[in-house]
């Protein structure tokens, strides 16, 4: 390989040393690696600015929320005391791939936030089978550009504090704004700005068909009427948006906003280890890429591996300094071993994962990176190697017992058990309680009924559940139960009608009593 | 590969303002008592800056739908070195379900939301709901000082007040509307000019080309400027308040006055000083001490100097009014005045200074603060003006303060904005 000069020296960096690594790199990830990206935005900023990015959590522009405001006081705070380092480098999934990099960050530090952001993540966001699939990286920054206007606009018609304590509301109930199992249509801000008046009057329309009260004709009124919905819905936001009987059409609107945004972080919350893994994982081989071909210095190079280490430095699960599992780590370390066991495989990787051992590195990691999640990749991927390096183990917290119980360790028998806890602990559906929306009564006093089926006798949160019921209550505006049940059992029943909350116990907790 | 680098770092680092107001808005309560607390704590010299505040975090908590502890719960956790499969463990104490994984590491307890306060918010929050009686509506009836201000455009005017761009702009506008029919006619021959470029007939083509001076003659008779397009910048009078304010610090260092008395005296002039420096562009502080005499000083002195011997308040109350007659007119000056004293004064004099400051004083200011600071009872001074409050209910008001942590409210409670 011919040696060529370095682009930068020393630890300051120029715009034409940006200029230089960003072209090096996209030339060697396209060519050697066949990473495909959005073109890249990148936008130099100061440590101030980062934190503001920071707390309008990814988006470039935000709406305004004391919220967002809350985040940012405790990042500056906390950057302040010298607890947290910023990042180096914030990337948001649009088209073009707008990466924030921070003024502070010396020359390498810039170059190894380029092959993390600009090309690491951003082929992530564009080749991701569930970020094509639910997010639309070209229209994102119009829609929350247009998000904003409607809420500024809102803000001035209706007031601030009605806008607020909607978006409180709705941002209580924000993880169950997104069909899980349906693929949501792209968004465009355009068509939303569009068509928000038509819908505006035709959702009211039809909330008014649903909701009125005068009789038929002819109509049997022993009758018994459709339950309704005829089908549990999981999708609590849109069945409010849809569906709730006083909602003023701005409102509605809003409620779809918020869960437009909830729909385009959907991705990003199933594909973190995969995400920061893939980022990891590249520039770890693009920045030796560079200094094999002598475009970066050794000094360089130590900077980098220092740099790089900190990262995926993984504290012990009883040091002070462990906050859950490092997804750097794991996902780097992952990464790296699928392309240890393509190209040197041994006995053991033959035996367990026959698919690709031997085979074509490259080829596995891109397939890898594109149709998996975080829950099905650890699943697919985790190799017992990773397990031992990591030593990790596997713990079951019951509580009918009066201890926990080692379940699983890095030995033979022991993996193929941590594997599965280990992805369960990343599969969305099972670390969120499961509630849909149960009944309305359409005739009766219009309460809403919503289920929460607990999943291995774990409950919800109580205190949180009492609140977030009262937000329910903001935007359904009639009494709001929810009942939650164990083994198909209720076990639980929450209240909430215009002044309290409350807790009935259920059956199965009652005869428990008893017995 | 096209892409694009951009520097941002000139560009406005306040994005999140907006949301940070929203957020101390929303929890002015909370932040009200905690910057209520730090004014007691804090010593005199450094009222001016920022304060950490701390919320209890279940009271700023978003809510959503979560999981509690209970129920079977499996977890991984990285680096094992000691368990075997079937080993088991005892819960760690307070942890009942969700085992590690969410202790803090920030060195402060998860229950409190703590952040940082700047000096202006906090300033903001020390001084909400807080207005100097009277302010109001001395601006608006005793102003008679005036500013001039813009006010759009004449067409007559000052040579002075020429104001070029609007001038040089109408001026175009009127080349532009005046020249349009010459120069759609140059066009035309212009064309018929170059329609006839092959032939040669040389008769036609003279006369073309005399239309066309002509022509062009006339559009450059058009004049550049015209009396018609000056313009003159309006300058209309404004009434501006009356923006200056003096505040006298009358404060008695008689024996009685100990040290402690003092600093009590001098944390309540600082927060009135403060205070009136947001309200005005300019504040004088006017120092009075007095013993049986007394005489005008500097604020070191004012503080720390010892002196001993009877006192006369009188006195003082007589040098304030002279030094208001000499230096600070009412018509442009806005008078404030606290008075600090242990109460004690000389028997025979407390009438007096009472006349003076029904008669002389409070027709003159648009306030007068007496704070006493006494542990005991109330004193001489305290009697003798307890009557005053119901002559002027809206100049004067007193109180008593006991300790440090009195000074603070008692500020607010004086100035406390009325509703009215």
């Amino acid at each position: 390989m011919s040696k060529r000069e370095p682009i930068a020296e020393g630890s300051e960096w120029t715009f034409e040393a940006l200029d230089a690594f960003e072209a090096e790199i996209g030339r060697i990830a396209a060519d050697k690696y066949r990473l495909d990206t959005y073109p890249n935005q990148i936008e130099i900023i100061s440590a101030n600015q980062m934190m503001d990015a920071y707390s309008s959590v990814g988006m470039p522009v935000g709406y305004h929320h004391w919220s967002f405001g809350k985040q940012f006081l405790s990042t500056e705070q906390r950057y302040r005391k010298g607890h947290i380092g910023l990042a180096y480098e914030l990337v948001i999934n649009s088209n073009p791939c707008i990466a924030y990099l921070m003024e502070e960050n010396s020359s390498t530090l810039q170059a190894l936030v380029i092959a993390h952001a600009c090309f690491g993540h951003n082929s992530f966001f564009k080749s991701n089978y569930l970020f094509r699939e639910w997010t639309d990286a070209s229209a994102i920054v119009n829609y929350v550009l247009f998000a904003r206007n409607y809420i500024s606009e809102c803000e001035e018609r209706h007031g601030m504090e009605a806008v607020e304590s909607l978006l409180d509301s709705c941002h209580a109930l924000m993880n169950l704004g997104v069909d899980r199992f349906r693929r949501p249509r792209p968004i465009s801000a355009d068509q939303e700005k569009q068509r928000q008046k038509e819908r505006e009057d035709y959702l009211q329309k039809q909330v008014n068909d649903l909701w009125r009260t005068i009789p038929k004709k002819k109509q049997k009124t022993e009758e018994k009427w459709p339950r309704f919905p005829a089908e549990p819905q999981e999708n609590l936001l849109y069945f409010i948006e849809k569906n709730a009987p006083l909602l003023e059409p701005w409102e509605r609107e809003i409620v779809r906003i918020v869960r437009k945004i909830a729909v385009y972080y959907y991705p990003q919350r199933q594909t973190k280890i995969m995400n920061e893994g893939w980022a990891t994982f590249w520039h770890y081989n693009l920045m030796n890429d560079l200094y094999d071909e002598g475009l970066i210095t050794e000094g360089n190079i130590f900077e980098f591996l220092q740099s790089h280490t900190n990262v995926i430095y993984q504290p012990e699960y009883d040091s002070p300094y462990y906050s859950g599992i490092n997804p750097y780590t794991l996902g780097f370390a992952m990464f790296s071993d699928i392309r240890r066991v393509c190209e040197n495989p041994t006995d053991e990787d033959r035996r367990l994962c026959p698919e690709y051992a031997g085979g074509d590195w490259l080829e596995t990691v891109h397939h890898a990176m594109t149709n998996y999640k975080d829950e099905s990749f650890i699943l697919q991927y985790l190799t017992p190697k990773v397990i031992r390096d990591l030593k990790l183990f596997s713990i079951l917290d019951d509580d009918a017992d009066r201890a926990i119980q080692v379940t699983a360790i890095h030995d033979d028998d022991g993996y193929r058990q941590v594997r599965e806890d280990l992805a369960e602990q990343y599969n969305l559906s099972k670390q969120e309680p499961d509630i849909q929306v149960w009944e309305v009564s359409l005739r009766g006093d219009r309460s809403i009924t919503l289920k929460h089926a607990q999943r291995d006798r774990i409950p919800l949160d109580e205190d949180d559940a009492k609140e977030v019921l009262k937000h329910m209550h903001r935007l359904w505006r009639f009494d709001v139960h929810l009942e939650s049940l164990r083994n198909d059992e209720v076990h639980r029943v929450y209240h909430c009608n215009d002044d309290k909350v409350w807790i009935d116990s259920g059956a199965s907790d009652k005869s428990a009593a008893t017995s | 590969m096209a892409f694009l680098i951009i520097d941002r770092r000139q560009q406005g680092k306040q994005k999140s303002a907006v949301n940070r107001q929203r957020f101390l808005k929303r929890f002015r309560k909370h932040i009200k008592d905690a910057v209520t607390d730090a004014v007691n704590k804090r010593s005199i010299t450094d009222m001016e800056r920022g304060e950490e505040i701390s919320i209890p975090r279940k009271d700023i908590s978003e809510p959503i739908f979560r999981q509690g502890k209970g129920g079977k719960q499996r977890r991984v956790l990285p680096g094992n070195r000691e368990f075997v499969r079937g080993d088991r463990i005892d819960r760690p104490r307070g942890g009942g379900g969700s085992g590690g994984g969410n202790a803090s590491n920030q060195g402060e307890g998860m229950d409190e939301f703590v952040f940082e306060l700047n000096q202006q918010e906090f300033l903001d929050f020390m001084f909400e709901d807080l207005e100097l009686p009277n302010l109001v509506r001395k601006q608006l009836k005793d102003s008679d000082s005036y500013k001039l201000v813009k006010g759009g455009y004449l067409r007559e005017g000052i040579p002075a007040r020429l104001n070029v761009v609007q001038s040089l702009r109408g001026a175009k506008a009127r080349r532009i509307a005046l020249g349009g029919a010459i120069r759609r006619e140059i066009k035309a021959l212009e064309e018929a000019l170059e329609a006839l470029e092959d032939d040669e007939d040389s008769v036609e083509r003279g006369e073309i080309t005399g239309k066309l001076d002509r022509a062009r003659r006339r559009l450059n008779q058009i004049p550049f400027l015209d009396d018609f397009d000056l313009r003159y910048n309006n300058m209309i009078q404004q009434p501006t308040p009356t923006t200056s304010a003096v505040m006298f610090c009358l404060m008695d260092v008689s024996g009685s006055m100990t040290q402690d008395i003092k600093d009590l005296a001098k944390r309540f002039f600082v927060l009135l000083h403060m205070f009136l420096k947001r309200h005005y562009e300019k504040t004088e502080v006017v120092f009075i001490r007095h013993h049986t005499k007394a005489n005008e000083v500097d604020e070191e002195e004012f503080f720390y100097s010892r002196e001993t011997g009877g006192t006369v308040v009188s006195s003082a109350l007589e040098l304030m009014k002279s030094i208001v007659a000499e230096r600070y007119p009412t018509d442009s000056w806005n008078i404030y005045a606290a008075q600090a004293s242990d109460g004690e004064n000389w028997q025979d004099d407390s009438p007096k200074c009472r006349d003076l400051l029904v008669k002389g004083l409070l027709p003159l200011v648009q306030y007068f603060a007496y704070v006493e600071i006494s542990s005991g009872r109330e004193q001489e001074l305290w009697q003798t003006y307890s009557e005053i409050p119901e002559l002027f209910p809206d100049r004067f008001a007193m109180r008593n303060v006991k300790e440090p942590a009195d000074i603070f409210p008692v500020f607010r409670d004086l100035f406390e904005r009325k509703s009215t």
